[in-house]
C-alpha cells in the first residue's frame, strides 16, 4: 500500500475576472497560478500561507466545487476534468471537504442524523434503517454519543461540531479529505482532541489529507509534506521535517521566525517582514515576494523564479537560493 | 508603582458568573498576559475595567482602583475621563471595531477632541504624528481613508493609534492579533511592545496564544471558567506549571508533542452555566482529581506573586503534591 498515488495535480490555475467599473477593463485575479503536486495514500500534504495566498481556492478546486481555469487533476489514474457530469458525481464522493467554521458549515435546521445521512440519500441506494445504522456507526467512530443523533447543531460545542463535520465528510468512504483550516476556530485543548481524531481516522481508513492551515505548529505536527504558497504560487515544497528544520525560501524563513514559540531555546531570530501581502489584482513584477524580501535584487524584480529542486529534496522558487546569496537560517532547533 | 488594582472582581449575568472573584494588579511598565480558552472570562473581565458591561451584566468588586482612585464609586462623568485616555483598549477584530461610515482621521481626532481638545489644526497634526508612530506609510493621505480601504493589519494600527492618542498609562489589548496573519502579527506585537517600552505603559495582553504570551509577557494569569487558576512570572508558569489546567493546556500544544504521534488532549469541555461542578471547576476534567477536589472549592495557595488555585498543586516535576 505504500507509495500509492491517489491524487496528482498538474499546473492547476484558477483565474477570476473582476469588473472594476463600467468603463474600466476587466482585471484578472490569479488566485492560484500553476500549482502542481502529488499525494500518496495515507499521507498528509499541508498547504500553508497567509490569507489571500490561494490555499482555500486550491482546496475548492481539488473537491471540484470550482472548475480550474487550466491544468490537470488526476485521481487514481482518472482525469477528473475531462469526465462527464455523471462520472464526476461518482468520483466526487471520494474527495470530501471539511470547512473551517463548524458554526457555519452545519445546517442549523437539521438534526445531526439528517446531516450525516444526507450524503447517503443523495449518493446511495441504502434504505432508511441502513442509513441510520451507518450514521450511528460513524458517530461512534468520531466520539459522539448515540443520543446526539436527534439533536440540532446549536446544542453542541465547537469541538463537537467539528467532529460532526468530520463524520459527514467520512460518510461516503472517501479516499481524500480536504481539510480547510479544520482547527483554527477551536481552543487549544479541543484542537488537540480534533487533531488526534483526524490522525486516528487516517490510520484506520487509510485516508489522505490535504491539510490547509496557517498555523505552522499544527502543520509541523500533522503533515508529511508541506507546500508553502505566496500569492497563488508555490514558493517551497518539501518533506515536513526538511521544511521546518531547514527552510530555504526567504518567505518560509520569515513565516517560521514570526511564529511565537513557547520555549525560549526554540525561538528563532525574528526576520522582520516589511509591508503586507500585495494585492492580487496588481501583483508585483518578477518574484511576487520581492517587495518584502531582504535578498531581492534586480533579477528578482524582473524575472519570475520557477520551482526547481534544490539539493534533491526541496522544491524552491527563488533566485537568491539558486545563486546562493542567502545567509544560513539561524536558530532552528 | 501599581497602576491598576483588582480585588475580588465578579461579573454576573443573571445567575451566571462570567467572572468569578478575580484579583490582580498591574504595575507601571509591566506586560501582564492573561490566557485562557474561550468562555474563561478573560474578555469580560477587561470590558468591566473599561466600564463597558451593560445591563443585565453586573460588576461587583471589593476594590477596583486605578492609580489609587476607586473606579466603582466615582461618578460616571469622572470615570469617563479616565477610560479612553488614561486606560485605553484595543479590541480583537479591527475590521469591525472601526466605524465604517467615518474616515480614519475623523475617528482618531474624535478621541483626541473628547479627551484633550485643541484647534482643528493641532488635532490634525497630532493625528498624523500618531499614524506615523504606528508605522502607517503616507499618513497625511491615510487620514481621509475609510476603514474598508485598509487591510486588517493597517486597521489594527489605526486602532492602536486611537488607543495611544491620549498617552494612556494602561493599555488593554484584547486579542489584538488573533484576526491577523503571523507575519503581520509579529509586526503588530513588535509595535505594541516598542510603544509600551517607550512610554512605560502598563500593558494587559489578553490572548489564547500561549506562545505569544511566553515571548512578551513579564507576568501571566491563567483563567479557567471565570476564575484565575494560576498566576506568576511568565517563564516560571510556562516552565513549571503548578495547576493541572496550565499543565494540560501546555501539553495540548502541538509543539509540546514533538516526535509523538498523539497530542495530550484534555478531555471534556469548559463547564457552562448549568453544569458547574460543586468543588473545583476543573475536577471533572482533571486527571489528578480526588473526592476532596470534587466537593470542596480550593483556595488560592502560595505567595502573592505565584498563586495557584488547587488542592494539590503540582511540584517541579509536574506531579501533584501528596
Amino acid at each position: 500500500m505504500s507509495h500509492e498515488l491517489v491524487l496528482n495535480a498538474h499546473n492547476l490555475k484558477q483565474h477570476y475576472h473582476v469588473k472594476q467599473g463600467l468603463f474600466k477593463p476587466e482585471a484578472t485575479v490569479k488566485a492560484v497560478d500553476g500549482v502542481s503536486f502529488t499525494l500518496d495514500r495515507g499521507k498528509t500534504l499541508a498547504v500553508v500561507g497567509e490569507s489571500g495566498c490561494g490555499k482555500s481556492t486550491l482546496g475548492r478546486m481539488l473537491t471540484m466545487i470550482e472548475t480550474p481555469t487550466e491544468g490537470q487533476l488526476n485521481f487514481l489514474g482518472e482525469d477528473l476534468l475531462s469526465l462527464s457530469k455523471e462520472q464526476q458525481k461518482e468520483l466526487r464522493q471520494k474527495i470530501q471537504i471539511i470547512f473551517q467554521n463548524p458554526y457555519g458549515s452545519l445546517n442549523p435546521r437539521k438534526k445531526i442524523g439528517a446531516i450525516l445521512e444526507e450524503p447517503l440519500v443523495i449518493n446511495t441506494q441504502l434504505n432508511k434503517a441502513e442509513r441510520k445504522a451507518k450514521a450511528l456507526a460513524m458517530m461512534a467512530k468520531v466520539g459522539l454519543k448515540t443520543e446526539h443523533y436527534d439533536r440540532y447543531p446549536h446544542m453542541f460545542s465547537g469541538g463537537q461540531r467539528q467532529r460532526i463535520a468530520i463524520a459527514r465528510g467520512l460518510m461516503l468512504d472517501p479516499e481524500i479529505i480536504v481539510a480547510d483550516e479544520p482547527v483554527s476556530a477551536l481552543d487549544v485543548s479541543v484542537q488537540a482532541q480534533v487533531l488526534n481524531l483526524m490522525m486516528d481516522l487516517q490510520q484506520e481508513f487509510g485516508l489522505s489529507y490535504v491539510f490547509i492551515s496557517h498555523d505552522l505548529s499544527v502543520v509541523e505536527h500533522i503533515a508529511d509534506e508541506v507546500m508553502v504558497m505566496y500569492l497563488g504560487k508555490v514558493v517551497e515544497h518539501g518533506k515536513s521535517e526538511d521544511v521546518f528544520t531547514q527552510p530555504k525560501h526567504p518567505y518560509t524563513q520569515a513565516l517560521l521566525s514570526s511564529t511565537p514559540q513557547l520555549s525560549s531555546d526554540k525561538r528563532r531570530q525574528r526576520i522582520k517582514l516589511q509591508g503586507e501581502l500585495p494585492s492580487p489584482l496588481n501583483p508585483p513584477s518578477g518574484c511576487a515576494f520581492h517587495g518584502r524580501c531582504q535578498y531581492a535584487n534586480e533579477r528578482c524584480r524582473k524575472e519570475t523564479p520557477v520551482l526547481r529542486s534544490h539539493a534533491d529534496v526541496h522544491l524552491i522558487a527563488c533566485h537568491a537560493v539558486e545563486e546562493e546569496r542567502l545567509e544560513s537560517f539561524s536558530g532552528a532547533a | 508603582m501599581s497602576l491598576l488594582k483588582l480585588e475580588n472582581l465578579s461579573v454576573t449575568f443573571g445567575q451566571f458568573r462570567a467572572v468569578d472573584q478575580i484579583s490582580y494588579n498591574v504595575n507601571e511598565g509591566e506586560v501582564l498576559g492573561i490566557v485562557g480558552e474561550s468562555g474563561s472570562g478573560k474578555s469580560v473581565s477587561s470590558l468591566s475595567l473599561m466600564g463597558l458591561i451593560d445591563y443585565p451584566g453586573k460588576v461587583s468588586a471589593d476594590e477596583l482602583s486605578f492609580m489609587n482612585q476607586d473606579l466603582l464609586s466615582m461618578p460616571e462623568a469622572q470615570r469617563r475621563k479616565i477610560t479612553g485616555s488614561d486606560i485605553a483598549m484595543i479590541f480583537q477584530d479591527p475590521m469591525t471595531s472601526l466605524n465604517p461610515c467615518y474616515t480614519v482621521g475623523y475617528q482618531i481626532i474624535e478621541a483626541l477632541k473628547t479627551h484633550q481638545g485643541g484647534t482643528k489644526k493641532e488635532l490634525k497634526t497630532r493625528a498624523i504624528e500618531l499614524l506615523n508612530l504606528v508605522g502607517i506609510p503616507a499618513p497625511e493621505s491615510r487620514l481621509s481613508a475609510y476603514p474598508h480601504q485598509l487591510s486588517g493589519g493597517m486597521s489594527q494600527r489605526v486602532m492602536i493609534a486611537i488607543a495611544i492618542g491620549c498617552n494612556p498609562k494602561l493599555l488593554i489589548a484584547d486579542e489584538p492579533t488573533t484576526a491577523l496573519d503571523v507575519t503581520i502579527q509579529a509586526q503588530i506585537i513588535d509595535l505594541l511592545i516598542d510603544l509600551q517600552k517607550q512610554k512605560q505603559m502598563g500593558l494587559v495582553l489578553i490572548t489564547h496564544d500561549l506562545a505569544l504570551v511566553a515571548e512578551v509577557a513579564h507576568r501571566v494569569i491563567v483563567m479557567y471558567a471565570g476564575q484565575i487558576v494560576e498566576s506568576g512570572p511568565a517563564n516560571e508558569v510556562f516552565s513549571t506549571p503548578k495547576h493541572p489546567y496550565t499543565q494540560a493546556l501546555l501539553a495540548s500544544l502541538p509543539e509540546s508533542a514533538a516526535g509523538k504521534a498523539r497530542l495530550e488532549a484534555l478531555p471534556g469541555v469548559v463547564p457552562g452555566q448549568y453544569d458547574r461542578p460543586k468543588g473545583c471547576l476543573l475536577s471533572p476534567r482533571c486527571p489528578y482529581a480526588t473526592d476532596h477536589c470534587r466537593n470542596v472549592v480550593p483556595d488560592n495557595q502560595g505567595p502573592l506573586e505565584r498563586q495557584v488555585k488547587c488542592h494539590t498543586p503540582l511540584d517541579t516535576l509536574g506531579r501533584p503534591a501528596a
